[in-house]
């Protein structure tokens, strides 16, 4: 049972303020991913829970203890850093008893832990070579089990993942995520890849600048982002934005920009209202957008140009230039486009979203 | 094609190579054939009929005898190695301390006090060496092994600092982060992944601070006067130079059988040693 609770936390390097009121409340065995672009304060904000950065001000507590003065060996966590960080002079096995020996285990229990954590990850024969014998994947198994024999309250992952190659990756990302379902240990894990926040996070906190941007459950942060950052960095690829003026006609009201004109759906009329005659920012991901049929001419659609086609088998990332602006359409496979032809975009009106184009917040 | 790359080898490898080889050990060629030649040979005149300064056709340990029976060449290398051993431990241990301090640990003028440490290594002996007379003087350790085991520290310490320093920046902090959170004290990480990572460091920097301990010449010339406390170095120089006769034989014998036990301490640890000025950390 452990309940991570971090409440008005503040970091300052110099006079860097890199970490800027951060709260957040972290269930048991949840697990929370901190996303961000580098240089986010998602990585301090982490070291500041594993007791590796001093704090500001604020406060971390665990199960209700506050640990801002404790040493990192009393706060019973556990770490995973992106390079693995495994101890190059000592075996794989003596790699994941190091934790048990410095807190005085006995040898029998060091050993029945150590080869059920081996088990667990499937690295019982590599118990007696060093870590520079391991592959990257070898070295990551090794790494994550130096932190499940310790059975601690809290995992802490920085980037673990972030040296692996593609494909290893995305095994390790399942591997991790059955792992953690088996272990139900309180986990916080950053990264900067957005698909690995998604898939692996039970809630998903983006951040950028050392503030926190929006939480929630990977889904809604897709479907209701808070903001334009979120709404760009959630999603692959990324939302298209558009500059447009919103305007009344025929008492309906309408997003314009050249080549593009789209009905605000009525649910959103509302909320928009005030924002009439200016400008905002719409935002739509490239699979909400189809090759129109002919159906909607008289609905919401963007009439442009093929810049470049990318048939990636399952479907095609459609590239496509509509006045001043570049958007990307992920659409049907059996479409034959060619570069410079005209083609008609549209729109699910219930998927676009609309952002303040200064505050950059939704509406 | 093959023909040119032959004798492109030859010229920019082998020649290049030989001559090194020849430049590196001639002076130990030498310091043999003095040793071993008799006086007859060895003074001879270079107009003599059967000059020959690069061959002895009656080789002879004489010179090796009179060193070890009438001179005090025994109680010299004792000397030397008791000096330089404890020199090197006292200056490694805070080397290896002082190093870690300030590669690791975050305070005020770290950065300013490693330069400083750095710069003193910079000051010449030979400008040292006249206040530290007058503090071994006001210390009473004159003439004693003391006078060299504290003097020697003054430039092995910086020495050592700077090189581990050096070494322990090279290993990722995250070693020692991960070792804290699975429940090291500091001095623990330090002791249990640290220093066993550093060996390769450690070891180099015991082996200079042992060489430059062994070969170090102008304080063990000032602060010993007594034959029986000389080292080898000043004790060769001193008792085998009278006057302006020079009883080269000896000398070079003293030479030759005083650098042994560096070129052993050397070839024992070459293996660690070149790791260590490659680094091998690696994560």
């Amino acid at each position: 049972m452990a309940r991570v609770l971090l409440k008005d936390l503040n970091k300052v390097f110099d006079s860097n303020h890199v970490v800027k009121n951060v709260n957040l409340e972290i269930a048991d065995r949840e697990f929370v991913v901190l996303v961000g672009p580098s240089g986010c304060g998602k990585t301090t904000t982490l070291r500041m829970v594993a007791g590796l950065e001093d704090i500001t001000s604020g406060e971390i507590s665990i199960d209700g203890t506050v640990v801002n003065d404790l040493a990192p060996m009393d706060r019973d966590i556990a770490m995973v850093f992106q390079n693995y960080a495994l101890y190059p002079h000592m075996s794989v096995y003596q790699n994941m008893a190091f934790g048990l020996r410095m807190r005085k285990f006995q040898k029998p229990e060091i050993d029945k832990r150590v080869r059920a954590a081996a088990d667990i990850l499937g690295i019982q024969a590599l118990l007696e070579r060093r870590p520079r014998q391991l592959s990257g994947g070898q070295r990551q198994r090794v790494a994550l089990g130096r932190a499940i024999v310790r059975n601690p309250r809290v995992f802490l992952f920085d980037e673990p993942l972030s040296n692996l190659d593609a494909a290893l990756r995305v095994q390790m990302r399942v591997e991790l995520k059955r792992l953690h379902d088996r272990l139900e240990t309180t986990a916080i894990y950053v990264t900067h890849d957005q698909v690995e926040a998604m898939t692996l996070g039970d809630r998903v906190v983006v951040m950028k600048d050392g503030v926190i941007q929006q939480q929630g459950a990977p889904l809604e942060l897709y479907e209701r982002p808070a903001n334009r950052f979120v709404a760009g960095f959630i999603g692959s690829p990324a939302m298209n934005f558009i500059g447009v003026t919103l305007e009344w006609t025929d008492s309906a009201l309408w997003a314009r920009a050249p080549g593009v004109r789209v009905r605000v759906p009525s649910q959103k009329t509302e909320a928009l209202r005030q924002h009439a005659g200016k400008r905002v920012t719409l935002g739509v991901r490239p699979e909400a957008l189809h090759v129109a049929n002919g159906a909607e001419a008289a609905g919401s659609v963007l009439d442009a140009t093929v810049d470049v086609v990318e048939p990636l088998g399952a479907e095609i990332l459609l590239n496509v230039r509509a006045g001043e602006s570049a958007i990307v359409a992920r659409v049907d496979p059996a479409t034959r486009l060619a570069p410079h032809e005209n083609v008609r975009l549209a729109f699910d009106p219930a998927k676009v979203h609309f952002f303040d184009a200064t505050s950059e917040a939704s509406l | 094609m093959i023909e040119g790359a032959r004798w492109k080898k030859w010229v920019w490898f082998y020649m290049p190579m030989g001559a090194f080889i020849i430049a590196l050990l001639f002076p130990f060629y030498w310091m043999v054939i003095t040793t071993l030649k008799p006086d007859g040979e060895l003074y001879r005149p270079w107009n003599h009929a059967l000059y020959s300064p690069f061959w002895t056709s009656n080789p002879t340990l004489d010179h090796v005898k009179s060193l070890l029976q009438d001179t005090l060449f025994n109680t010299w290398m004792l000397n030397t190695m008791v000096i330089a051993f404890a020199a090197t431990f006292i200056s490694l241990f805070c080397g290896v301390i002082a190093g870690y301090a300030l590669a690791r640990l975050k305070f005020r003028f770290a950065g300013l006090l490693g330069t400083a440490i750095f710069i003193t290594y910079l000051v010449p002996q030979t400008l040292l060496f006249i206040p530290l007379a007058d503090i071994i003087r006001d210390y009473r350790i004159g003439d004693t092994p003391w006078a060299l085991i504290l003097t020697y520290p003054t430039f092995l310490i910086p020495f050592c600092t700077w090189l581990m320093m050096g070494y322990f920046k090279a290993i990722p902090k995250e070693l020692e982060e991960c070792a804290r959170i699975d429940g090291a004290a500091r001095w623990q990480a330090m002791v249990y992944i640290i220093l066993p990572i550093a060996v390769p460091g450690i070891l180099s920097a015991g082996i200079f601070a042992f060489t430059l301990s062994w070969n170090e010449f102008i304080y063990a010339l000032v602060f010993l006067s007594s034959p029986e406390q000389k080292t080898v170095p000043v004790g060769v120089t001193s008792e085998l130079i009278r006057g302006d006769v020079f009883y080269w034989g000896s000398l070079m014998a003293g030479a030759l059988i005083g650098s042994i036990p560096v070129a052993i301490v050397y070839s024992f640890f070459v293996e660690h040693y070149v790791a260590g000025m490659t680094g091998s950390v690696k994560g």
